[in-house]
């Protein structure tokens, strides 16, 4: 099995591979650990890339693969930093807490203690009371559980709701961006218990790694995201290489075709659905801790938007398309909005890439859609056809 | 009375006028002259009303110039003067009753007569009187405000004198009406009172809920013993009831002075802090006292050390309730007055719960429209065509941006918006054929392509919006007869603005309807989109109905935007914020039907209003709500309210 699954996918030992030596590399490199040639704040760019290639396999996997169009995974991913950020939030205002309070005279009672955290992290806005999610905000185990849970079962009950109802293409893309926005805006509510739209913030200060050098953490969470995408990349291949694979591109091509054939539809786009939410949670709880914030407006519609135009450039229905096109995209987004690239002088306008980076991702994109379908991803096929072609053609000698 | 002080003050003016050579004015503040110039509120009344009662014609303006100080003393004779402080303090002097100019006065020649301000108010309470028969009617209605504004007892009989003669019907009336809330307030007769308060009861206006609310106003009091006889009680209260819980009831007798208040936990805290003696505290060490237990021991070793109070025991803070009777009293002595203004509340809030049903209905129904007009370009292109347009929320903007640049060339608001309107058509009809042609022709048997390709355009467009324009709002003024608003009484009112939105939506439904079913046009766009071979045999060009289908649709996107534009803020996300919602209206609706795109709109509005009335504080709320009941509804009709059937449906 594990052989023919490997055959089947020349991609993975590479993309591993070449995984691997680029954490070899940046590890060497990197302030934290090697050289210093590599700053801990690029690494810190280098590791939310890698958490966004994750969530870009996730995404391929029910798009490219499914064929669902979905416009929600984004909120999974920020649901997920918010499950992490709760407990980071909760253990690090605590341990301020307990060391303000430890010169008073009387020593400070569980309850106080509470109080005050709630306080320090409600106050803002406008309340002090521990909302009742924030039951488990103390335990580390759970709400790492909670990471995968949580995206788990919204999209396991969004998902049931709108198969069962037999919502498809384009009707399912415009639902689950109302999902979306629905979860956005209700997180931008002060009530809503997640301090509204503060956000949850600081979550770069891991609790109980003060003694660690910054630059440290920094390259755990790198060889954290690493490993999770290697893994993710694994499991996503090996779900698309087996039988499930086949019935799930079945159901990409022609759903009420294979509906006739027996199988329960509904139930294989629910599997792939709530399988690659929980995979973006996980992503996104990697992700925040080295953004250092989460807030609502992560969670907005255009967020999955933009994922799906990753994908859409990397080439759907291939993996390491998906990877690409996040990879590709997000650092050439910094790059340009970050006002480092070189303006161009025309001579009577000078183009600003700050101002145009966003025209020519939005053109480029439906230069991709209309003109190359598979996106850069395509760009391999060329490359491997030509290969596969001299094979066939020496055999026929 | 009246008549015989009338008669008196015509025998002395008769007397002055044979004794000087001044005019009636100068002459009856000669008669008064020692009580202005002692000018205290307690003696003053005299003079006011020997002026206010004379009948001459300028005694108004002489009350107004001595209320503004502007009345001055001459030393030499001791006439008065109305006085203009020039340069290097001097005064310039003018007759008070012929304006004639008497000449500039040095400092010391003239003595400013200064009223204090409980003078000032005898004197403006005077003056409403005046200017409440004041034969201009501008005058009166100024009275009538002032006197809205700060109701006071006195005014109330001046009031009633000055209603017979008022030769207005609507200042009468509005009078009238005065009289009426003057006399549930002041009137010192208690059946007219409760006339009044009947009689009032059959309106909604806010300033009689004003003027009840007091009546039944109460303050909780605590009474040892019964409450006595002679005080309004609106009700007893039980401590430990809804109304007063038994910690608000002893909190109310610790404030009164009648019982020792409760030891805190602060409290607790603090005590034991204060007592630290070598790391004990009451012989307990002070690391183990981490919970409210070991707190609450060490203290009462304190306790019996006598250090500190002892706690209450909920048994002592029992017996010292018991002692003591709680109760709502009205701050109105009469229990008729304060019955009848119940009733009448009770009666008119029955009355605004009706009628704010009636606002809601119709702020619903404004927001529909706005949902309607937003969304009906995508019941074309989405929901007829099938075409999922991503950039039709910036076709919205460009209209709105159309509408902004026009307003720039024109300054005439009125003509700028009739101008706006078709050029936003225009343009964004324009846009809509060129994206039709150059990128959602090629994807037609690929609809979730064109959503993506679509949505590359729409971001393109935002950022280029943002490049022209910037990122602050511009504004988008509305004509000035759009201003006001409909009011139909203080619960009911709609803003103009929304008024015209829902004149523009209705007059689109109606077009947009015209177009897909009376006109060649529509006739085609049909046949088109359901079975384009078939209508390409019978000599129909798709290609060209297609592109002007979506040209229409974009450009009634553009009309929407110059709408949307006047009451919302003009931003390149102007458009973001409705893509989402007008999705959701077709959907909802049933795609492929105009009607259905009402039918999703008024949903929609109607549903969020509905939600926002019993959480009005959060929008966002409502919004959450809304979509998540939208997410269940698909459920049920996942094809719409009104789902089109056999093959028209397609696939």
């Amino acid at each position: 099995m594990q052989q023919g699954f490997l055959s089947k996918n020349p991609s993975v030992p590479v993309f591993l591979g070449i995984l691997a030596a680029f954490t070899l590399l940046i590890t060497l490199t990197a302030e934290g650990t090697g050289t210093g040639a590599v700053s801990a704040t690029f690494v810190k760019v280098l590791g939310r890339t890698l958490c966004l290639a994750l969530i870009a396999v996730a995404m391929d996997l029910v798009w490219g693969y499914t064929g669902i169009l979905s416009l929600g995974h984004f909120a999974f991913f920020g649901l997920g930093g918010y499950m992490i950020g709760m407990w980071l939030m909760y253990q690090r205002t605590r341990d301020i807490v307990v060391a303000s309070l430890a010169d008073t005279p009387i020593p400070a009672t569980e309850t106080e203690i509470n109080d005050a955290i709630g306080n320090q992290i409600f106050g803002v806005v406008g309340s002090s009371e521990f909302p009742a999610i924030w039951v488990f905000a103390d335990s580390l185990p759970i709400q790492l559980a909670l990471v995968v849970l949580v995206p788990g079962v919204l999209a396991l009950v969004f998902g049931w709701l709108a198969f069962r109802a037999r919502v498809t293409g384009v009707y399912l893309s415009i639902l689950t961006q109302a999902m979306t926005l629905a979860l956005a805006l209700y997180l931008f509510q002060n009530e809503s218990g997640l301090r509204g739209n503060n956000g949850l913030s600081g979550l770069q200060n891991i609790p109980g790694l003060e003694a660690v050098p910054p630059a440290t953490v920094t390259m755990w969470f790198f060889w954290a995201s690493a490993l999770a995408l290697g893994l993710g990349y694994l499991l996503a291949a090996w779900i698309v290489s087996g039988k499930f694979g086949s019935v799930i591109r079945g159901i990409r091509d022609n759903e009420a075709r294979v509906r006739f054939l027996g199988y329960s539809v509904e139930a294989y786009k629910l599997t792939v659905f709530t399988l690659t939410a929980c995979i973006a949670g996980v992503a996104g709880a990697l992700y925040y801790p080295q953004a250092g914030i989460v807030n609502p407006a992560e969670i907005a519609p255009i967020a999955s938007i933009y994922l799906a135009v990753w994908v859409a450039i990397g080439g759907r229905g291939r993996l390491y398309g998906a990877v690409i096109g996040a990879v590709v995209v997000s650092m050439l987004s910094t790059w340009f909005t970050g006002g480092r690239a070189p303006d161009i002088n025309l001579g009577f306008y000078t183009i600003k890439w700050v101002d145009w980076w966003q025209v020519a991702l939005g053109l480029s994109f439906v230069l991709v859609t209309l003109f190359a379908p598979k996106g850069i991803g395509g760009l391999v096929d060329i490359f491997t056809d030509r290969r596969k072609a001299g094979v066939a053609g020496e055999a026929g000698k | 009375m009246k008549r015989i002080l009338l008669a008196f003050w015509a025998v002395l003016l008769w007397t002055g006028l044979a004794y000087a050579q001044t005019g009636p004015l100068q002459t009856i503040l000669q008669e008064n002259r020692d009580l202005i110039e002692k000018s205290s509120r307690q003696t003053i009344q005299p003079a006011i009303n020997a002026i206010a009662d004379s009948g001459v014609p300028g005694a108004a303006d002489l009350l107004v110039t001595w209320e503004a100080r502007q009345m001055y003393l001459r030393d030499s004779d001791g006439l008065f003067f109305r006085g203009v402080e020039e340069a290097d303090r001097n005064t310039r002097l003018f007759d008070l009753d012929t304006g004639e100019d008497m000449g500039v006065y040095e400092r010391g020649a003239v003595d400013q007569i200064r009223p204090n301000s409980g003078v000032q108010g005898l004197i403006n309470a005077a003056l409403v009187r005046f200017r409440l028969s004041d034969p201009d009617p501008k005058a009166r209605i100024a009275a009538l405000q002032s006197l809205e504004r700060r109701p006071d007892a006195e005014s109330l009989e001046l009031l009633r004198d000055s209603i017979p003669g008022d030769p207005d019907p609507a200042i009468k009336a509005r009078k009238e009406r005065l009289e009426r809330l003057l006399t549930i307030t002041y009137d010192p007769d208690e059946s007219a009172r409760i006339a009044a308060i009947e009689e009032m009861s059959s309106e909604v206006a806010v300033d009689v809920r004003a003027a009840l609310n007091p009546l039944v106003a109460t303050q909780t009091r605590v009474f040892e013993g019964a409450v006595p006889a002679d005080l309004n009680v609106a009700r007893m209260l039980e401590p430990g009831s809804d109304a007063l819980s038994r910690e608000a009831a002893y909190e109310m007798l610790v404030a009164a002075g009648n019982a020792p208040a409760r030891i805190t936990p602060a409290d607790v805290k603090a005590a034991l802090g204060e007592h630290v003696d070598g790391g004990l505290v009451g012989g307990v060490p002070v690391h183990s006292l981490i919970t409210d237990e070991a707190r609450y021991g060490a203290y009462a070793a304190l306790v019996r050390g006598g250090l500190v109070p002892p706690f209450l025991t909920d048994d002592d803070v029992e017996r010292t309730l018991a002692a003591y009777t709680f109760a709502e009293i009205y701050s109105d002595p009469s229990p008729a007055i304060t019955d009848a203004a119940g009733d009448a509340l009770e009666k008119i809030e029955l009355k605004v719960g009706l009628y704010t049903f009636v606002d809601l209905v119709l702020d619903a129904l404004s927001l529909t429209s706005i949902y309607f007009l937003a969304a009906i370009g995508l019941a074309v292109t989405f929901g007829v065509m099938g075409v999922i347009n991503m950039a039709h929320g910036e076709f919205i903007m460009m209209g709105a941006y159309t509408g902004y640049v026009i307003q720039q060339i024109i300054p005439d608001h009125t003509i700028s918006i009739l101008v706006a309107l078709p050029v936003a058509f225009v343009v964004t009809f324009l846009a809509g054929v060129l994206l039709e042609r150059l990128v959602i022709r090629w994807l037609y048997d690929r609809p979730l392509e064109t959503l993506l390709a679509t949505f590359g355009v729409s971001i393109a467009l935002q950022q280029l919006a943002k490049n022209i324009f910037g990122t602050q709002a511009r504004p988008l003024t509305a004509p000035a007869w759009l201003d006001g608003a409909v009011t139909f009484n203080d619960v009911v009112s709609i803003s103009s603005i929304r008024v015209a939105i829902f004149v523009l939506a209705a007059i689109f439904f109606a077009l947009v309807l015209l177009v897909m079913k009376r006109t060649r046009l529509g006739l085609e766009t049909r046949a088109v989109t359901q079975n384009p071979r078939m209508a390409a045999s019978m000599g129909i060009d798709p290609n060209r109905v297609n592109m002007l289908t979506f040209g229409l649709g974009s450009g009634i996107a553009g009309v929407a935007g110059v709408a949307i534009g006047l009451f919302a803020q003009v931003t390149s996300e102007l458009g973001q914020a409705y893509i989402v919602q007008s999705f959701m209206t077709v959907v909802v609706g049933g795609v492929g039907n105009i009607w259905g795109t009402l039918a999703g709109a008024a949903m929609i509005g109607s549903l969020q209003k509905g939600i926002e009335f019993f959480n009005p504080a959060n929008t966002l709320a409502a919004q959450t709500y809304m979509i998540v009941f939208i997410i269940i509804f698909i459920q049920f009709r996942p094809r719409g309210i009104i789902a089109l059937r056999g093959r028209a449906a397609g696939d």
